[in-house]
């Protein structure tokens, strides 16, 4: 199983997320100038603040060269995991449906939540049994998920802990083949007991799990 | 014949407009042998100023001692560096960016970050914590809310976009900072010490290649202007000269410069900080004992017409300068090219000791590198001990104040003690909701803490942070200061603030290996202020000395005072410790029902210059009690030692509040009560009754009672939870008095207090409102 991690410029969290994903496989960076996907059974676009977001978050950065090839590698059915600023990206590629705006308090916020899991069925959430509650924490400044129609919901901030006033306390959603997920919550900081908490790791062994089958 | 010589030169009025005395401009006229042109003025100007050449503060400094086993680079470089064992390196500094932030605050505190960031990554260090100390006036007003605000969304803005963790810091509220906040931001890096990179200019012939961001008006003068004079009226006229930051562009420079560095294809590498390109170039010919040939028509300019010595001093951000040889400027510009920076050759490495100024084929400076850095005039300072008090009284807080519990009537003049006086359950609540005591989590929030995925301990879950290493071990880091206390006593006072920061690390389990500094003062040519700052670096030094804690670097901001008058002295104090295991770093909450609680140290709290005098409006102390450093040493390592052992369960300095606010905030940091003997109270009442005083005043609360519950006596003493063989093996190294004991949800002494956690909880909460 090896996993691809994007990097733009003005990623942050590519590091943790590469980190993360040699946790359970073999993981690369891949660079946003290059359209080739390197072979990688699963690709993750990682957080942060891509071409420093000054337009609207996750704008640009879906216009670089290897967007148009991991929007194919979607479309053919392969795992994509976007986390908070790829999230972001993913929902301006139209790989997922949707659009983050600006928390309803305009400040940034970086705080450990519970998040539970509601779609058990998707490529990063099949390892988890349904309703379970994940400890993850949050960090973003627009994380407000809205969505004109119905979406497919993987996961919901529990216990009122909405930090960012999304709509139904959506906190992460698929496409509807449940191949590409997008949460605003950051998993690949919550694989290290020492750091804090180890329910992350779950998204990571659901890719692994589905490569096995 | 001069350069630009037949251009009308600038006069000695101008020189003066630029912030060099009369005495200055001579001086200059005698170093280059004739009236300097505009850009020679201009680079003199900067250089010279008290931000550039430390000319006030430079004699003092070099009494710090600065040698250490650990040290891997020591001050003069662009941050310090400590060896944390297999060949890693951390490297820190603390910088302050406090007049940038009381005109603009957002930007003065984002670019405060960033130029500190850029410090630790000029000597090849990864950046992977920032710190923020932070003063402002009283929160009360409106200007104070509006700079707090501000400048904690310009810290996040910089360091949550560089992805860049900000791991801790500390913010305190008081009248004198009202219209000059502090902004001080400390970084810390990470490398390989075999990796690290010093600033010198070497090898005749090489290429400077300047990369990062273009170059525009920006700050143009920030150094001299800013930060070299006192604040007044008209400051918002100033504007311009902050710079503007670009959180996005240091990322590109920053993945760029180690990228350069990892690849060996650099020779040196400096930031371009305050007066820009000028002191970088100069600073890197002077410490390599060469000189500088530099075009500035070839420097990327971001708006046309730009004059040469605007160029020179722009302080535009994200710009980085670097030493090249020949052969490898064109791997250099390639690998800026992927990082999408502008990478420029604009000059060249020469013999001749000077810095020339081109512009294309004209020289339009040209300036000897060791009058520039080394030879600036040196001005001894002129202490003298203030006479009368230098700050205003205090207003008492509404608890405290004359009219509280009693009708307008009866209010008789200002400051009076209360009709009623307050009980020990109101002064403690008073003293959570304090801006100085209340939870800093509606600040820490609006920070990425976590990003790197090294931070073991949050911000508010101990008294340090704690960071991983790749070691395995874990480093802690704490940056502290009470100018408060050091206005009462700068000697006492400073010591102080060194004590609270091992104390901080102690907590955690973690031994000090270096110490950074940020010295900030008024206007060192009035005497009270020299006094005030050669009493605090005399102590810095000694208590650095007394602790084998060497200062590996600094910064000094001096000037800081308005029309208002000064703000306190503030020395901040940032330190990094090591623990060898990482999970049993120690936490500041309790976390077991039955644990016992203890009071650990010497302990010998006075009311002077505490919180609670503060908020009761009394006048400063004009001295405080001398700490005894080696007991506090040993206090200090009896907890660090314990810690590390695992025998404690939590681990709290006695700070600002004191005694029961430490035990209310363990409470609050675990979630869990505590029930408290009245015993240990009196007794510590008792011993700290005037021997003269036949016995203690009666009433609710007689002074010697306050003293033991609100006193203070920073960084001498601890609060600890653990199990009986847990304290048993404490108590053999140091002081200990057992005060009660874990449980329940309140905090209770003995039968005559009982405050329930939510009431603590909502008290503490107080900051809360200031970010709606």
């Amino acid at each position: 199983m090896r996993f691809g991690v994007v990097r733009f410029p003005g990623s942050c969290d590519e590091a943790d997320a590469l980190a993360a994903c040699r946790r359970v496989g073999e993981a690369e960076i891949l660079w946003h100038g290059d359209r080739d996907l390197r072979g990688v059974d699963a690709v993750v676009i990682p957080g942060g603040f891509s071409y420093g977001d000054y337009l609207r978050v996750g704008a640009i950065a879906r216009f670089s060269p290897v967007m148009e090839s991991v929007t194919a590698f979607a479309g053919d059915g392969g795992p994509v995991l976007g986390i908070c600023n790829g999230f972001q990206v993913l929902c301006e590629a139209g790989l997922l449906p949707g659009a983050l705006l600006p928390n309803v308090g305009l400040r940034f916020l970086c705080r450990q939540l519970d998040v539970e899991v509601l779609d058990a069925g998707t490529a990063f959430t099949r390892a988890c049994p349904p309703g379970d509650v994940l400890s993850i924490p949050a960090k973003h400044q627009a994380g407000r998920y809205h969505a004109p129609d119905e979406p497919r919901v993987v996961f919901r901030y529990a216990h009122d802990g909405n930090p960012n006033g999304s709509s139904n306390d959506i906190a992460g959603v698929a496409n509807e083949a449940g191949n590409v997920v997008g949460l605003m919550p950051h998993p690949e900081h919550a694989v290290d007991a020492l750091t804090g908490s180890t329910d992350g790791l779950k998204l990571f062994e659901s890719a692994l799990a589905l490569a096995r089958t | 014949m001069r350069p630009g010589a037949q251009a009308v030169s600038p006069s000695v009025e101008d020189a003066v407009a630029l912030g060099l005395t009369r005495a200055e401009y001579a001086l200059v006229v005698d170093k280059l042998g004739g009236e300097p042109n505009e850009v020679e003025l201009a680079v003199f100007s900067v250089l010279w100023s008290e931000h550039c050449s430390y000319k006030h503060s430079r004699p003092l400094l070099r009494t710090l001692p600065t040698e250490g086993e650990r040290v891997i680079m020591g001050p003069g470089e662009n941050a310090g560096a400590v060896d944390v064992g297999d060949g890693w390196a951390v490297a820190f500094k603390v910088e302050s960016h406090n007049h940038p932030s009381a005109v603009e605050p957002f930007q003065g505190a984002a670019t405060g970050v960033g130029g500190i960031l850029r410090d630790i990554f000029a000597i090849g260090a990864r950046p992977i914590a920032v710190l923020d100390s932070l003063r402002f006036g009283e929160p009360s007003s409106p200007r104070s809310r509006y700079l707090l605000d501000r400048a904690v969304a310009g810290i996040g803005h910089y360091g949550n976009s560089i992805g860049v963790p900000t791991v801790g810091g500390e913010v305190y509220f008081e009248g004198p900072y009202e219209h000059n906040c502090l902004v001080n931001a400390m970084a810390l890096g990470l490398a390989r010490s075999e990796d690290m990179v010093r600033s010198a200019a070497a090898g005749v012939g090489n290429a400077l290649v300047l990369f990062g961001a273009s170059t525009g008006r920006d700050g143009i003068g920030g150094a001299s202007v800013l930060a070299s004079a006192e604040l007044g009226e008209g400051d918002a006229d100033k504007r311009p000269s902050v710079q503007v930051g670009d959180p996005f562009e240091e990322k590109k420079v920053l993945e760029c410069s180690l990228e350069l560095l990892e690849r060996g294809l650099l020779v040196s590498l400096q930031d371009l900080g305050a007066a820009g390109l000028t002191s970088s170039s100069a600073e890197m010919a002077s410490k390599g004992g060469v000189g500088v040939d530099l075009d500035v028509s070839r420097v990327p300019l971001r708006e046309a017409g730009m004059a040469p010595f605007e160029i020179m001093i722009s302080e535009s951000q994200e710009r980085m300068l670097c030493v090249v040889e020949p052969a490898r400027v064109e791997g250099v510009l390639a690998v800026c090219e992927r990082w999408e920076v502008h990478g420029t050759a604009i000059g060249t490495v020469t013999d001749t000791g000077r810095l020339r100024v081109l512009h294309g084929e004209q020289v339009v400076g040209d300036m000897p590198v060791a009058a520039l850095v080394d030879e600036c005039p040196v001005y001894e300072l002129e202490p003298r001990r203030p006479a009368s008090p230098l700050y205003p009284v205090p207003a008492p807080a509404p608890l405290f104040a004359a009219s509280h519990g009693a009708g307008e009537a009866e209010r008789s003049g200002e400051h009076a003690r209360p009709a009623v006086e307050p009980s020990v359950r109101d002064i403690l609540l008073a003293l959570l909701a304090s801006p100085n005591i209340a939870s800093r989590l509606p600040l820490f929030e609006q920070y990425d803490w976590l990003v790197q995925s090294r931070t073991v301990r949050r911000p508010g879950e101990a008294d340090a942070a704690v960071l991983l290493m790749p070691t395995g071990a874990a480093i802690a880091v704490s940056i502290d200061g009470s100018g408060r206390r050091v206005a009462a006593d700068p000697y006492t006072g400073t010591v102080e603030a060194v004590l609270e920061c091992t104390a901080n690390l102690a907590c955690v389990g973690a031994a000090p290996l270096g110490l950074t500094n940020c010295l900030n003062f008024a206007n060192p040519e009035k005497a009270h202020v020299a006094w005030q700052l050669t009493e605090s670096v005399r102590a810095l030094g000694d208590a650095c000395r007394a602790l084998g804690v060497p200062v590996v670097g600094g910064n000094v901001s001096l000037y800081n005072e308005g029309a208002q008058g000064p703000i306190y002295p503030t020395p901040v104090v940032g330190m990094v410790g090591e623990l060898p295991d990482p999970a049993r770093a120690g936490r500041a909450g309790f976390a077991r029902e039955g644990d016992l609680i203890a009071l650990v140290g010497a302990f010998t709290p006075i009311l002077g210059a505490s919180e609670l005098a503060r908020l009761r409006g009394e006048a400063l102390p004009t001295q405080l009690p001398e700490a005894d450093v080696a007991a506090t040493q040993r206090t200090h390592a009896a907890v660090r030692d314990a810690v590390r052992a695992g025998a404690l369960t939590s681990a709290h300095d006695v700070a600002e509040g004191g005694l029961l606010v430490a035990v209310a905030e363990s409470c609050l940091a675990g979630g869990m009560g505590a029930a408290l003997e009245r015993r240990p109270f009196a007794a510590l009442a008792t011993a700290l009754t005037p021997r003269r005083a036949k016995r203690a005043r009666g009433g609710p609360l007689p002074e010697p009672l306050a003293a033991a519950l609100f006193g203070e006596a920073p960084g001498t003493a601890f609060v600890v939870s653990g199990d009986r063989e847990g304290l048993d093996r404490l108590e053999a190294g140091t002081h200990l008095v057992e005060l009660g004991r874990v449980g329940g949800d309140a905090l209770a002494v003995g039968e005559d207090l009982a405050v329930p956690l939510a009431e603590l909880r909502e008290a503490h909460a107080a900051l809360g409102p200031l970010f709606p």
